[in-house]
């Protein structure tokens, strides 16, 4: 019994600790600058988390921002996760030629490290006319290897009966893949989508990079090009911060399953 | 398109009647891996190329010369590089094996049956992971202000202090530190939640039968059950590691003096504020081949996983 105690109470004030920077955030991102770093600091949320979203708006067109960030990784999750589900199904369920040496090439991309196609994407982008544009940031990750290692595991555990009950119904390849693969793979494609819209809203090099123009810019860059100067306005970065992480961490606690799925298959991420 | 598929002897059961034409069994599978595979070749395979050859050139504002090996000839030689490699080695071997020793005893203590409130232990671990890098970073910048950050108040409170954190060099490692181990423990304990729970319960059965207490029963039943998982989360945050970039990139801009400068952010400041491509794509090479070989490593240990 108190062995239970004891475990049950340590561990509470670890989480009590792991979770001091989120309410840090709420109470930061409502204080003027002055306040945030006052002494002492401040230790309830204050009233001026509308001033700081205004500042952010002057200062760097938030509005604008914000909505980047949302068009950009609702286009990418769209996009990559068809991308991914079509290959991971392809690789899963068919045999063919080349299948695979094919799959061993995109699962390269899984240890060959991003940062080394910054350079050439930028000179591709350059060549192109693409800086600054949402097809420069969605495009180049739309083949995810991770994604598509994720699909391919769970299509595996798709029933082949169920692909030649389809076919001797006169089903076609693609009306198959529509119509009987995909709708039992809703929770695979819920991790799937978790995955792909996290990692593209938290995304920041590549966009750092390929967006350089302020009205181009996702959120992360926008907070983060506040910071340096000598009067940084620390109220205001830590309410874009919060704009940032707060919505993620609401659908995490609705979508708590699925998050942890997509994160334990993630274990073999980048 | 009826003949060439007869002709390559496509099984009766897969062939595709031809008014189905190109989506028939026998090319479908080249449909639905085509799109990932052309956007892979253009977007990474060719990139890849592209920077080996780029690195082997010198940068002279608009100029590129052929060089050869001599931007790793540079690299060689340059102290910037050893001390940006140092740095992220100093945090491979002092954050990586502590962050995994918490992540164990988390994992431990969520799977053990002593442990009330589980789903809100769980919660408060695991919600780190779904906040952004620059996200998480600048607000434990913000936390950590040597000046009037919380925890240097909160310290203070308590006697200690005030803490150099990001302005003196081994603080600034032991702040990038503390926000990795944040972010990332959460992570590594549900992949070995989910190792613990995978596992059989008659081996701990059995031990208890032996009459093995908890410290033996863990070193004897629970570490070896996570051995498999210990070497890809090692692997993995190895490779995580080395390519670190947005934290220290808001936390401390690679600095004080260098100290938490990491390859990716030197290569970013060679290639992205002096347009040095050649030179950017030579530190780019030698990154992908330090863990490449790691990578070998990674997939070697998955393979034995499945």
């Amino acid at each position: 019994m108190t062995r239970r105690v004891m475990l049950t109470s340590s561990l509470l004030v670890a989480v009590a600790v792991m979770l001091v920077p989120f309410y840090w955030l709420v109470v930061g991102s409502t204080h003027r600058t002055a306040e945030v770093f006052g002494d002492p600091p401040p230790l309830l949320p204050g009233a001026h988390l509308l001033d700081n979203l205004a500042t952010l708006e002057s200062t760097v067109g938030f509005g604008r921002v914000v909505l980047n960030s949302t068009l950009i990784a609702t286009l990418y999750t769209l996009l990559a996760g068809l991308v991914c589900t079509m290959a991971g199904y392809g690789f899963a369920k068919y045999d063919f030629r080349g299948r695979e040496p094919l799959f061993g090439l995109l699962m390269l991309g899984l240890v060959v490290p991003g940062q080394v196609t910054l350079v050439p994407l930028f000179k591709m982008m350059l060549a192109l006319e693409w800086l600054n544009t949402y097809q420069a940031i969605v495009l180049p990750n739309l083949a995810l290897p991770f994604g598509i290692f994720l699909m391919r595991q769970s299509m595996s555990a798709l029933p082949d009966e169920l692909l030649s009950a389809g076919r001797v119904d006169g089903c076609g390849e693609l009306r198959l893949f529509w119509r009987v693969v995909l709708p039992p793979m809703r929770p695979a494609l819920a991790a799937l989508g978790i995955y792909l819209f996290l990692y593209q809203w938290n995304d920041f090099v590549w966009p750092l990079i390929a967006l350089r123009t302020r009205d181009a810019y996702t959120i992360p860059l926008a907070i983060a090009s506040l910071q340096g100067a000598n009067d940084t306005d620390y109220g205001a970065i830590l309410a874009g911060t919060a704009v940032a992480a707060i919505p993620m961490a609401i659908l995490f606690l609705l979508l708590q399953r699925h998050f942890v799925s997509g994160l334990l298959a993630g274990a073999v991420k980048e | 398109m009826t003949a060439l598929v007869e002709r390559a002897g496509a099984p009766p059961a897969h062939r595709a009647p031809s008014r189905r034409g190109w989506t028939g069994a026998r090319l479908a599978p080249y449909l639905f891996v085509g799109p990932a595979l052309l956007l892979f070749a253009v977007f990474k395979l060719y990139p890849i190329a592209w920077s080996f050859w780029l690195s082997l050139f010198k940068t002279d504002g608009a100029l590129q010369t052929f060089a050869g090996a001599a931007n790793y000839r540079r690299l060689v030689a340059d102290p910037l590089f050893w001390s940006a490699l140092g740095n992220t080695v100093t945090i491979l071997l002092v954050q990586v094996p502590l962050m995994l020793a918490l992540a164990i005893a988390l994992a431990v203590a969520l799977n053990s049956p002593l442990l009330a409130v589980k789903g809100f232990v769980r919660l408060g671990f695991f919600m780190p992971m779904v906040t952004g890098l620059v996200a998480y970073g600048l607000l434990f910048a913000v936390l950590l202000n040597p000046q009037s950050g919380l925890v240097n108040w909160a310290l203070g409170l308590a006697g200690v202090g005030p803490v150099p954190w990001l302005t003196h060099g081994l603080w600034a490692k032991v702040a990038v530190g503390l926000a990795l181990t944040w972010h990332y423990t959460g992570y590594n304990a549900v992949i070995y939640l989910a190792r613990l729970q995978a596992l059989p319960a008659d081996h701990y059965d059995a031990a208890a039968v032996d009459g093995a207490g908890a410290w033996q029963r863990f070193r004897h039943v629970t570490l070896p059950g996570l051995r498999p998982v210990m070497l890809l989360t090692i692997v993995m945050s190895t490779i995580g590691t080395l390519q670190l970039f947005d934290e220290p990139y808001v936390m401390t801009g690679g600095g004080p003096d260098n100290s938490t400068m990491t390859l990716g952010l030197y290569l970013y400041a060679n290639g992205f504020k002096f347009f040095d491509f050649g030179y950017a794509s030579a530190i780019a090479y030698a990154l992908t081949v330090i863990i490449g070989i790691l990578g070998v490593v990674q997939f070697k240990v998955l393979g034995e996983r499945s």
